[in-house]
């Protein structure tokens, strides 16, 4: 690097240009690393959300603070590996705390959590204060791995965290089955004879692997959202493990990019936060617009439902209406309609328009008239509306006064081989609880020409 | 012992003291109700509250601090349990993801802002009970008015009675909240209202006990006491008072620990407290052990 470049004000353009020509190479060592662990580690949350265990990273993340710290007060050495192991053996005793509390005192497991989590942490701190007041080399970035600090890393952190990444990723493909068999349904594969505490504990040792490497890049107190934000995500766009997986570990690398480079261009930056908040907002475009579960898809289903409905309903108001009046009148107004069916004018007379569009009723100065389509609709609504009660009547024993509210609802769902069923499973098929005929297709139709 | 003990240091055991009771007697209800991972939360979360509430205000009196305390943990639980029930996540992921992100643009905000904040990244995790002495208030002016004591005192001395006030006033629907939910449901009582009240009581405490203890050893005291005293306890009443005792029984060893270690005062508080737990679970599992012996011995 040249000295002189220094002087003259960089922006952030520049700087993220020679982020991304690689200038200098602990960049790209640093976003390799961080996109391993992104991936690593949410692939691995992945499981633990599945065993409704969402927390648990958070905990064993503190629980690693104090393995961190002892070990290096016993050698006093910051050599990555002996790091790593004393975070892993005392985030262990941390996991195995959180599983023998509930089940052997009276406190509950989100009290047994949050005690391990808090008691490990205070543990941690008091041996770093007590650390950073002792005349030691070597002690100074001991309180990054808080919130993360990708700078601070050296290349042989980075080493280990690529292994132990990669590490993750091979055994979770390799034992993809087992361990989705084991996440969905436990009690089945103890049942078929799978060793299932064994590769609970190889499921327990990978989190805390993952967590452990995690802490300089992201921290102590964040490494909880690596391992679940991403699987949190990723669950609203598919439905099936695999693609699940596959997507959170592409959204934990996303974020890995995303944190990098703000961590480069603003070297005061904690790493750990930006990629949490990065995390976070691939989150909510995931809760908001994802194709198939998000927010917006359901308030669009919802709206359209409630419209159908709405129509589905004055059609059959009319149709009852006709029927009322034996055919004599056919043209009906708000005020007939109203008296049947409560809906405020201003709905009424919106859906009323969409069903003129429709072509399904048409308006005079008269008032309003089923088309002949209108009418075909609003017989077929009629029968699945009257066979259902029929159905309630005669197979649920539900009274006439029961079943007319459920049969407002399933009305608009029935399907045209559930309706063909029902016609079948009724004997008398010819008229609904209350005595109004059950329509065929075509009888009301006939009577009017 | 007390004629060792320098004016600064009373005030940090007094404050701690206060600050370690008031979570004792909140926590309580955490536990009892099942939600010590949204106490958890609002610990963290509270931080942006903190924060906002600075850089909007530009000041850091009590009423300021409280109400962006308050507003931002009242928002917390309120989001968790909207995620809960409108994203259909299970209940503690939801509250993991809020508060991550809280804490996440919290400590933020704290390394953009970090030359006019009086808050840097260690404070937020430790606090720094060392320097409360040196913060006081005045009356009257800097220069002629009477040192009434340290701010930190005064803002957790407010908050202790403020929920002590709220306890004993709420005594009868808190328990019956705690104990019997759906009772508490069909007699009437608005259970969502005294929810967000118990959060509020949490937020308060937290950004009270922030300048002492720190955003997340403030979980240890709301937590450990009182689930000490869950162990012991067969009444409401007999349970506050054993995590009140459990509380300042911490301080105290907490407070020699740190003397004698020279490590950070607040970190040796929570792990006094974690050390009392584990020897009273020590204590009931050989009682249980021997219980079982004697039934054994018994009957042969």
């Amino acid at each position: 690097m040249d000295a002189f470049t220094l002087l003259q004000p960089v922006s952030t353009w520049d700087n993220l240009l020679s982020f991304w020509r690689f200038e200098d190479m602990n960049v790209l060592w640093v976003l390799v690393g961080s996109i391993l662990l992104g991936m690593s580690a949410s692939v691995i949350g992945a499981f633990a959300f599945l065993r409704k265990r969402s927390l648990i990273g958070d905990a064993l993340a503190h629980a690693a603070l104090p393995g961190v710290m002892m070990a290096f007060l016993l050698f006093q050495t910051r050599d990555p590996l002996v790091m790593f192991l004393g975070a892993a053996a005392s985030s262990f005793i941390g996991f195995f705390l959180i599983d023998w509390l509930p089940k052997n005192t009276k406190i509950k497991p989100d009290a047994a959590l949050a005690i391990t989590l808090s008691f490990f942490f205070a543990l941690g701190l008091m041996l770093l204060s007590y650390i950073q007041g002792l005349n030691v080399e070597n002690k100074s970035g001991l309180d990054k791995i808080l919130f993360g600090q990708a700078a601070a890393m050296t290349q042989d952190d980075i080493r280990l965290l690529g292994y132990v990444a990669i590490t993750i990723l091979i055994t979770v493909t390799l034992f993809f089955h087992k361990l989705r068999l084991i996440a969905f349904n436990r009690t089945y594969a103890i049942t078929i004879g799978m060793a299932v505490n064994r590769y609970e504990l190889l499921l327990a040792l990978l989190i805390v692997m993952s967590v452990v490497v995690g802490l300089q890049l992201v921290g102590v107190v964040l490494m909880a959202a690596v391992l679940l934000t991403p699987i949190a995500a990723a669950r609203f766009w598919s439905g099936e493990l695999r693609s699940i997986l596959i997507l959170s570990a592409f959204l934990g690398a996303l974020s890995a990019i995303i944190s990098t480079q703000i961590s480069y261009i603003a070297p005061a930056m904690p790493t750990g936060p930006w990629m949490v908040v990065s995390l976070s907002i691939l989150f909510i475009l995931s809760l908001l617009f994802a194709p198939q579960k998000g927010l917006l898809k359901r308030f669009l289903e919802h709206k359209l439902l409630r419209q159908k409905v709405a129509e589905e309903n004055i059609l059959r108001t009319l149709y009852k209406l006709v029927e009322r009046n034996k055919i004599a009148q056919l043209d009906f107004n708000h005020s007939d309609i109203q008296a049947l069916r409560s809906v405020p004018t201003e709905s009424l007379q919106k859906t009323l328009k969409t069903l003129c569009r429709k072509k399904l009723i048409e308006s005079s100065s008269k008032g309003f008239r089923l088309t002949q389509s209108g009418l075909e609709l609003a017989t077929q609504l009629t029968r699945r509306h009257r066979l259902w009660e029929n159905y309630l009547n005669e197979h649920a024993e539900l009274t006439p006064e029961q079943v007319h509210n459920q049969a407002e609802r399933i009305e608009h769902i029935l399907t045209e081989s559930q309706e063909k069923q029902l016609q079948d499973e009724l004997k008398n098929a010819d008229s609904d609880p209350h005595g109004n005929p059950i329509p065929s297709q075509t009888s009301l139709t006939e009577g009017k020409n | 012992m007390l004629t060792e003990l320098g004016m600064n240091d009373i005030w940090i055991i007094a404050t701690a003291s206060l600050v370690a009771a008031a979570s004792a007697l909140v926590g309580v209800f955490l536990i009892l109700r099942k939600q010590a991972l949204i106490g958890d939360a609002i610990s963290h979360s509270v931080l942006l509250g903190i924060v906002l509430a600075f850089l909007l205000t530009d000041s850091r009196s009590l009423p300021v601090m409280l109400t962006g305390a308050v507003l931002i943990g009242l928002l917390t639980a309120w989001l968790s349990d909207t995620l809960h029930r409108v994203g259909k996540l299970q209940s503690d992921a939801s509250i993991g993801i809020v508060f991550t992100l809280f804490f996440a643009i919290g400590v933020i905000l704290v390394s953009l802002y970090a030359g006019q904040i009086d808050l840097d990244q260690e404070c937020v995790l430790y606090g720094e009970i060392a320097f409360v002495p040196f913060d006081t208030i005045y009356i009257g002016g800097l220069e002629s008015g009477t040192d009434i004591g340290p701010r930190a005192f005064w803002a957790i001395g407010i908050v202790f009675v403020i929920v002590l006030v709220s306890i004993i006033l709420g005594f009868k629907r808190l328990e019956t909240i705690a104990f019997h939910p759906n009772l508490a449901l069909s007699l009437g009582i608005n259970v969502v209202f005294w929810h967000y009240f118990l959060m509020t009581l949490v937020s308060m405490t937290t950004v009270a006990s922030f300048d002492a203890v720190g955003a997340i050893l403030v979980v240890a005291l709301l937590v450990i006491p009182a689930s000490s005293a869950y162990l012991l306890a067969k009444s409401l009443k007999a349970m506050l008072w054993i995590a009140v005792g459990y509380s300042q029984a911490a301080v105290i060893i907490g407070y020699s620990l740190a003397f004698s270690l020279d490590s950070s005062i607040s970190a040796s508080i929570a792990v006094s407290a974690g050390v009392l737990l584990f020897i009273t679970i020590a204590v009931l599992q050989v009682q249980k052990t021997v219980m079982r012996r004697k039934k054994v011995a018994v009957i042969n």
